[in-house]
């Protein structure tokens, strides 16, 4: 919805919250929703911040549910038996203080010493905390980070002094970066920085703290929520994956076609020059955080293609994955883009600065995301304050996902010059990894786990403590495939979860990516499940088909796996069974699996 | 501003707030009148009148006003 993006009038957001909230339920009435359960434990009144971040949560798709701690109890709560918190069950947990809610600050008679006690102290108040919750409750955690305070009483040397109040809540905050740092499902929200985005003397309104125990301006508010959204959409598995450049006024001043790639502003030499380089310095640093680079221009593709070689271009054409230089509408060229990525076009981020090309891409490829940019000093603030691809995890993979597109491009045109398909897979030189769950995987294996939604049959999602229990429990079989090829290591492409009950293993979780469809891969995980399973004296394998909005194409998936159907209810969801015949015939003909097994076991 | 475009001023928001195209306030309205206003609404609705308005309540006029009469007194002064 064009209100909740940034920049969004927050006025009218406070005001017409339930209004909006009635056209997001109505607008988003038959697609099926992602239903959360957020606890928020609150240092100062929560109530305005869960009524807009409902908001925003809805405008991607999930809705959510919340507790809320009586004022200002977030550390009873979590410190003190509390069975209702635990009853909730929550599936993230927001703990929302300020420095209001900083108890002792340094006085100036204070030695280093004491100053350093008092620090541990303050910290140690909120780690226990967290030590705590996250025992009690196995899911993530989301905490701020301290604003500064709205007065400076030494003034500037406040930021420099050991009594100073900014240094000490420096010092608080890298103590809390570094807790995230050393643990898995922890997230700082970051509200030092959003504050100073925002304006400290706008934020801080000491009137709405003493009446009503708010520790921000309530105008502040939607800016925090929507803030804040990033970090539970990109857990929930809601980030874009893709951008879609325009290039003429876009990644540089002038029309290529039109005025020759030699009179295009890019680089040192103008201002407007400076600034296309920055934008294009900050898309090309998406890249390495696994964002798929790609141009849809109204273009001859000479053209487009002498422009981005432009000497003092930052972006190259091998940096994108693919390059649409047509005359096409651009709405199509999106759906296509996004087909031959294997992604959802709701993944895909257009960026280009004609309002007319925004409007048809708005309109056709539904929700994609379209920013209104337009004088190109303010593109990277917009693309950067809406928060499409927040990072709440990187994997190794992240860095060469956009090698591994274009690799998987390849492929596909060498596809099209075999005539037997088999002869092709094996052209491929496909060598496959099986193994349970190591550590080293664990945050792909999540991330995973939160992103497929094609290939994938019970859509459960897992957070990464999740799935670290789950990985040392002996009653669960667990599986990752990594798929690698002649063109490349597409990584850890599929995972399985079953659960052991009574001889019969219930396959909770098969997923694969899209990027490895058709490579039999999932023949390859089958073979190793039935495996496993004898291993284990199992003779049953049940598997489980819940349909979602995107699943469709994996309804079939027991059936060709040689599993009966056993059960189907009015809602499309089914039960197969699967007898593991003896002797068993592998089903996986084409992939070579390496380092089989666990640490020099032999197959 | 006279009393009574501040009033029809006040609908509007009054209405947005509580989403309820039925509200119509007077002198004597008070939270008691409208099911939804409580507390936490109040804030809500004190901050869309400022913004509104162009003007701001001190915390001494926000905690004395009593109905809406007053609270359009207090406007009336502030904004002229």
């Amino acid at each position: 919805m064009r209100e909740l993006e940034y920049p969004f009038d927050s006025e009218t957001i406070l005001k017409k919250s339930k209004k909006i909230r009635r056209e997001l339920l109505n607008q988003s009435a038959g697609t099926s929703l992602l239903i959360k359960k957020i606890a928020v434990l609150g240092g100062s009144t929560t109530h305005d911040i869960v009524r807009i971040l409902e908001l925003f949560l809805l405008n991607e798709g999930i809705q959510a549910e919340f507790y809320q701690s009586e004022y200002g109890q977030y550390w009873q709560d979590a410190m003190f038996d509390n069975p209702e918190l635990i009853a909730f069950v929550p599936d993230i947990i927001f703990i929302h203080t300020t420095c209001r809610n900083i108890s002792v600050w340094p006085s100036f008679s204070d030695s280093a010493e004491t100053v350093d006690e008092l620090i541990r102290k303050q910290a140690d108040h909120f780690t226990v905390m967290w030590d705590r919750l996250r025992e009690l409750c196995h899911c993530p955690v989301i905490q701020n980070n301290f604003d500064y305070p709205f007065y400076r009483l030494m003034g500037n040397r406040e930021a420099s002094d050991i009594h100073g109040r900014n240094y000490y809540v420096n010092r608080l905050n890298l103590l809390f970066a570094q807790y995230a740092q050393e643990h898995q499902d922890f997230y700082i929200h970051d509200i030092n920085y959003l504050s100073a985005a925002y304006g400290l003397e706008r934020w801080s309104a000491p009137s709405y703290w003493h009446m009503y125990k708010y520790a921000l301006n309530m105008q502040a508010i939607p800016e925090f929520a929507f803030n804040l959204s990033h970090i539970i959409k990109s857990l929930f598995g809601k980030n874009k994956k893709a951008l879609v450049l325009d290039l003429d006024n876009t990644l540089w001043g002038g029309v290529v076609g039109d005025d020759g790639p030699e009179q295009l502003e890019i680089g040192s030499e103008t201002s407007m020059g400076q600034v296309y380089a920055e934008i294009q310095a900050y898309l090309r640093a998406h890249k390495e955080m696994g964002i798929l680079l790609n141009v849809s221009s109204k273009n001859e593709p000479e053209n487009a293609l002498a422009g981005l070689k432009h000497p003092d271009g930052i972006l190259k054409p091998e940096d994108f994955v693919l390059i649409k230089a047509n005359w096409e509408a651009k709405s199509r060229n999106l759906l296509e883009i996004a087909k031959e990525l294997e992604i959802l076009p709701e993944a895909l981020v257009f960026v280009d600065d004609n309002p007319a090309e925004q409007e048809i891409v708005r309109q056709q490829v539904k929700g994609a995301a379209v920013p209104e940019i337009g004088a190109p000093e303010r593109t990277i603030q917009i693309l950067d304050r809406n928060g499409y691809f927040e990072v709440t995890s990187l994997s190794e993979e992240d860095g060469s996902r956009n090698a591994m597109y274009q690799a998987n491009i390849a492929r596909k045109q060498q596809e099209i010059h075999y005539g037997d398909y088999r002869e092709y897979l094996l052209s491929l030189e496909m060598t496959g990894t099986i193994k349970a769950f190591e550590p080293l995987y664990m945050a792909r294996i999540a991330q995973l786990t939160n992103k497929s939604n094609q290939f994938n049959l019970t859509t459960k999602r897992f957070t990464q403590s999740e799935i670290e229990q789950t990985a040392a429990d002996r009653n669960y079989i667990t599986l990752c495939g990594r798929l690698a090829d002649r063109f490349g290591d597409n990584g850890v492409v599929s995972v399985v979860i079953g659960r052991i009950e009574e001889a019969v293993l219930h396959l909770e979780l098969w997923l694969m990516s899209c990027r490895v469809l058709k490579r039999d891969m999932e023949y390859a995980m089958m073979d190793r499940v039935a495996e496993e399973c004898r291993k284990r004296d199992i003779a049953v394998i049940r598997g489980y088909y819940y349909p979602t909005a995107k699943n469709a194409m994996v309804k079939e998936f027991y059936d060709l796996q040689g599993f009966e159907k056993i059960k189907e209810d009015e809602k499309g969801n089914t039960v197969w069974e699967y007898l593991i015949p003896e002797p068993y015939d592998k089903k996986n003909q084409v992939i070579t699996l390496k380092n089989y097994g666990f640490k020099g076991e032999q197959p | 501003m006279n009393r009574e475009a501040i009033f029809d001023r006040l609908n509007i928001i009054f209405r947005d707030i509580f989403d309820d195209e039925s509200i119509t306030v007077t002198d004597k309205t008070t939270a008691d009148d409208i099911e939804e206003w409580d507390s936490l609404e109040h804030i809500n609705l004190i901050n869309a009148i400022e913004h509104e308005m162009g003007m701001k309540f001190t915390m001494g006029q926000v905690v004395s006003m009593k109905n809406v009469g007053e609270m359009v007194d207090v406007i009336a002064a502030s904004i002229g």
